[in-house]
């Protein structure tokens, strides 16, 4: 069995464990091809049909193609789709053209996460994260219990061996579950290829230039590059040295911003 | 404080006909063999607190050249805030804690690549406290590196680690004899610790595929070879090591089918039953029965979103999602396996444990116990032995509880029974972990299961579950101050076996304990009074007596079976399902030669066989087979009467009396055995 395959079966496993043990859980979804990737293992995972909500944070800052690939997905998968904005933040102005990336991403995407927990009082929620994106990600579990505030209580966590996972929450409380949380860069785009999952065409080279990670607009910059293929992807990543995050200005604002962020709450 | 970014040009809007892009699948389907995909060795990094784990993962990324850009010089800026020269632990350590107290607080996972080949580095923190982290860590690993500092020698923590990695299954196991620099880079020195811990490990039942002195802070035997002051080694460098044993695990083995069901899934007007092969494959058409209700069915279709045509077949490790032909109930925690192939099915488990949270296991506390998708509430029943990490002892004083970071034998006692297999046969199906409250307290694998030697009979009936009383068989034993039993008496027709029932139920009477005597005679003029003589009727005849005994025993009632029970496999049979019941059962063999039966002869029933009046008379024309393992033999042939029964009682009374302490509390009736 080839070691794509192992990571598969292991995804699914995690999907269906976790859909078994909680009552109410959600998949927030960027529409990155991380996010893509998940949809697609669900799709396998639950015979084609995913059984609970998606739901976009739209910081308001989206890419159009972004948008434009919600749309399209929203049709191709028989998605039931959940779209939250933090109205509250944007009318007390906060936003890139006045605020530092941090309080931004803070404000409109963890915050914004976190009301919609309130309202829906979601006990599990699924992440697209991945151990090599960011070396606090790679201390995460593939089950991973959230405090009532949204807080990450990275010194305490539990033990994960054996495929058993902390499957009980208090009420008010939140599991995280991480299916990729093994994969990196490369096998995701390995496995597009295997799958032939469909991803927004901004990944690929316009004009000399490609985004490698998505995020808000005003952050998030392209590389050089002049790959329009998956197969040239493929060995891009096989050759670069500079991390998947490069290119998103809110990990890199300060010492440690990125842990800041997690601890409370950020994806 | 607040200052916004320098706004790029706002993106252009797409065309309203929007389609992403589409890529065909790679050819040959999705599950083609073979692709670009690599094999990946994940290895994990255990040793004494202190010993380098993190510098030598920060050695082994910075060397292999695996470290993305900008990382060492973030170290390096780090390193001097701290005030201090380059620390590759800094590589890893990304937490501010860690920086600052100098250990890793939690597993740590970072690839790296060699030659061609993929590693995954799981590094697990030495600390005392985080020693659950390093489970965590060494129970995702094939391979491990135990690291020993040269200065040092072996600790408590080294020898922790080693003890956990056998519990764990990791048997791939390398030896990095750390920090040489600081014993003069001296062979000597090496070889003394090199001895010790193989001596450890072997204790351990792990043969280290390499003893390897480094030093990873001036990056000798990591990479490069290092002639200048290790000369004398001409072993491998730790990454040559590593590269023999690479991409030569991941594999399932192949084994009896084990199908943990997660959930069935009702979607559509399909009934989908999802889970996973723990072990063996499946394929389209195969009989698959499902414990522990013993429904059998045979798999109609392999569900396959995504593929270009259904799958026929799916193998060890993998996700799997099938239809049904007869529609069976089937729900989470089932277990499907091949009628050639079974698993154990009973509420005993024998286990080696390790116990992680702070407050310890206490016997009697009830635990649930997770194994594969099953979970199932028990209890610990007695620990035999505690090991002692320092020797591989038994700790000599008999315990109570298994305090944390201890290793464990015990056996422990469910409350429904669980399907499960010894863990050196199927290893997915011999080990479970142990939850207390919501939190995952410890875990272990089975060191013993007796399979039945056949496969008792499926079950048949749509509707038929598993109904669980409310009273436990504990709360039933403490409150009789006894527990139940079934005293099976086999022997000859006039060996004794009547006349030591009368009087062992009559002894255990008087000594408070409930107590019943089932009568092979009396059986046939009531529940088997539909049945005959025939081999097949006698056969019914004591599995009915067998099923009785065991529910009289559930209830709590020490149970005297007195029938001849000729044939092995019968006796068996009872055994098994008593097991499988939780329930104690003991075979005694009531011996005494057929000459001195036939003298006795107190219903005048030889005359009659020997005359030809009765037919397939036991001893006479139809054998009667000796039991191979009894638990008691009384030689009824040679011992008094009052001492057959004084030996039965003595046994009897081992078996099902509490012990003093359990009675004291023990509410009601039975205070006094």
């Amino acid at each position: 069995m080839s070691y794509l395959q192992h990571l598969e079966d292991q995804s699914i496993y995690i999907f269906r464990e976790a859909f078994a043990n909680f009552k109410n859980m959600a998949m927030p979804w960027s529409m990155g091809k991380d996010s893509n990737t998940l949809i697609w293992l669900a799709k396998k995972a639950f015979a084609g049909k995913i059984p609970f909500p998606l739901v976009h944070i739209d910081t308001t800052y989206e890419f159009p193609e972004m948008l434009a690939f919600r749309e399209w997905a929203q049709k191709h998968y028989e998605i039931d789709l959940i779209v939250i904005v933090n109205e509250e933040a944007r009318k007390r102005g906060i936003g890139y053209e006045t605020h530092d990336p941090v309080t931004v991403t803070h404000e409109l995407k963890s915050a914004a996460l976190q009301q919609a927990l309130a309202k829906y009082k979601w006990d599990a929620l699924v992440t697209g994260i991945r151990r090599d994106e960011d070396s606090t990600r790679a201390k995460e579990r593939y089950f991973s219990p959230r405090t009532a505030d949204n807080e990450w209580e990275y010194r305490d966590q539990p033990p994960e061996f054996w495929g058993q996972f902390t499957t009980a929450v208090k009420p008010g409380e939140h599991v995280r579950v991480q299916p990729l949380l093994d994969w990196t860069e490369l096998d995701i785009w390995e496995y597009i290829r295997r799958e032939g999952i469909p991803i927004p065409k901004m990944y690929f080279s316009q004009q000399g230039r490609r985004y490698r990670s998505l995020g808000c607009w005003p952050i998030t910059k392209s590389i050089e590059s002049s790959v329009d293929t998956l197969e040239g992807i493929v060995e891009e990543l096989k050759t670069t040295k500079t991390s998947e995050r490069a290119g998103r200005a809110q990990d890199h604002h300060e010492r440690n911003a990125m842990q800041k962020l997690r601890a409370k709450g950020f994806m | 404080m607040s200052k916004g970014v320098v706004m790029p040009p706002a993106p252009k809007p797409v065309p309203k006909d929007y389609v992403p892009a589409f890529f065909p699948k790679r050819q040959g389907g999705a599950r083609a063999a073979g692709g670009p995909e690599e094999p990946r060795t994940s290895i994990v990094v255990v040793g004494h607190v202190d010993h380098g784990k993190s510098t030598l993962i920060g050695r082994l990324l910075a060397d292999t050249g695996s470290l993305p850009e900008g990382k060492l010089e973030a170290a390096e800026k780090a390193s001097r805030e701290e005030g201090m020269p380059l620390e590759y632990a800094f590589l890893l350590d990304a937490f501010l804690e860690e920086q600052a107290q100098n250990i890793t607080i939690d597993t740590t996972r970072i690839g790296f690549r060699y030659k061609g080949q993929s590693f995954e580095i799981i590094d697990a923190p030495g600390h005392r406290e985080f020693i659950k982290n390093m489970v965590t860590g060494a129970a995702a690993a094939e391979e491990a590196i135990l690291l020993i500092d040269a200065h040092e020698g072996l600790k408590e923590q080294t020898r922790r680690h080693g003890l956990l990695l056998s519990l764990l299954g990791v048997s791939r196991v390398i030896v990095a004899v750390n920090k040489m620099d600081l014993v003069g880079w001296k062979e000597d020195r090496f070889r003394v610790l090199e001895k010790e811990i193989r001596e450890y490990l072997g204790g351990l039942k792990i043969i280290p595929r390499e003893v390897i002195p480094i030093s990873a802070r001036e990056g000798a035997t990591v990479m490069r070879r290092d002639d200048q002051h290790l000369s004398w080694w001409k072993g491998p460098t730790l990454l040559e090591a590593l590269l023999a044993g690479a991409g030569k695990s991941q594999q399932s083995p192949e084994g009896p089918l084990r199908f943990s069901i997660q959930d069935v899934y009702r979607f559509d007007a399909r009934r989908v039953i999802a889970g996973k092969l723990e072990s063996g494959r499946i394929r389209v058409g195969d009989p698959v029965i499902f414990f522990p209700d013993r429904k059998a069915s045979r798999i109609k279709s392999i569900e396959s979103w995504g593929e270009e045509t259904p799958l026929r077949e799916v193998g060890p490790g993998q996700s799997v999602a099938v239809t049904l032909e007869e529609q069976i109930f089937v729900e989470r925690g089932h277990v499907g396996a091949l009628p050639e192939d079974p698993p154990v099915e009973s509420r005993e488990v024998r286990a080696r444990i390790f116990w992680l949270d702070t407050e310890p296991l206490r016997l009697q506390a009830p635990v649930t116990l997770r194994l594969g998708t099953q979970s199932v509430e028990a209890r610990l029943v007695a620990i035999d032995r505690v090991v002692d990490a320092e020797k591989l002892e038994a700790a000599k004083d008999s315990r109570e509880e298994v305090a944390r970071f201890e290793v464990a034998e015990v056996r422990l006692r469910c409350r429904r029974p669980l399907v499960y297999d010894a863990h050196d046969r199927v290893s997915a199906t011999g080990r479970f972990a142990l939850q207390r409250g919501p939190r995952i307290g410890g875990g272990g694998i089975i060191t013993f299961a007796e399979y039945p030697a056949s496969l008792a009979k499926p079950v048949t009936g749509e509707h038929l579950t598993w109904t669980e009383g409310r009273v436990s068989q504990e709360a039933r034993a403490s409150h009789f101050g006894h527990e139940g039993a079934v005293i099976w008496l086999t022997g000859l027709s006039g060996s004794g076996k009547s006349t030591l029932a009368v009087a062992l139920e009559s002894l255990l009477f008087r000594r408070g304990i409930g107590t019943m005597i089932l009568d092979g005679d009396n059986l046939r003029h009531g529940l088997c009074a539909d049945l005959g003589f025939s081999l097949t009727d006698r056969a019914e005849n004591i599995r009915r007596a067998g099923e009785v005994a065991k529910l009289m025993a559930e209830s709590g009632l020490v149970v005297i079976s007195s029938l001849i029970s000729p044939l092995k496999k019968e006796r068996e049979s009872v055994r098994a399902s008593c097991r499988t019941a939780g329930i104690s059962f003991s075979e005694i063999f009531i011996n005494a030669s057929i000459a001195e039966c036939e003298k006795r002869d107190p219903r005048g029933l030889y005359q009659k066989a020997r005359k030809g009046e009765i037919q397939g008379f036991t001893g006479i024309d139809s054998p009667y087979e000796i039991p191979e393992h009894p638990d008691l033999v009384l030689e009824t042939g040679k011992e008094k009467v009052v001492e057959s029964a004084d030996r039965l009682l003595s046994h009897v009374l081992n078996l099902v009396r509490l012990k003093e302490e359990d009675r004291e509390g023990a509410p009601g009736p039975g205070g006094q055995i």
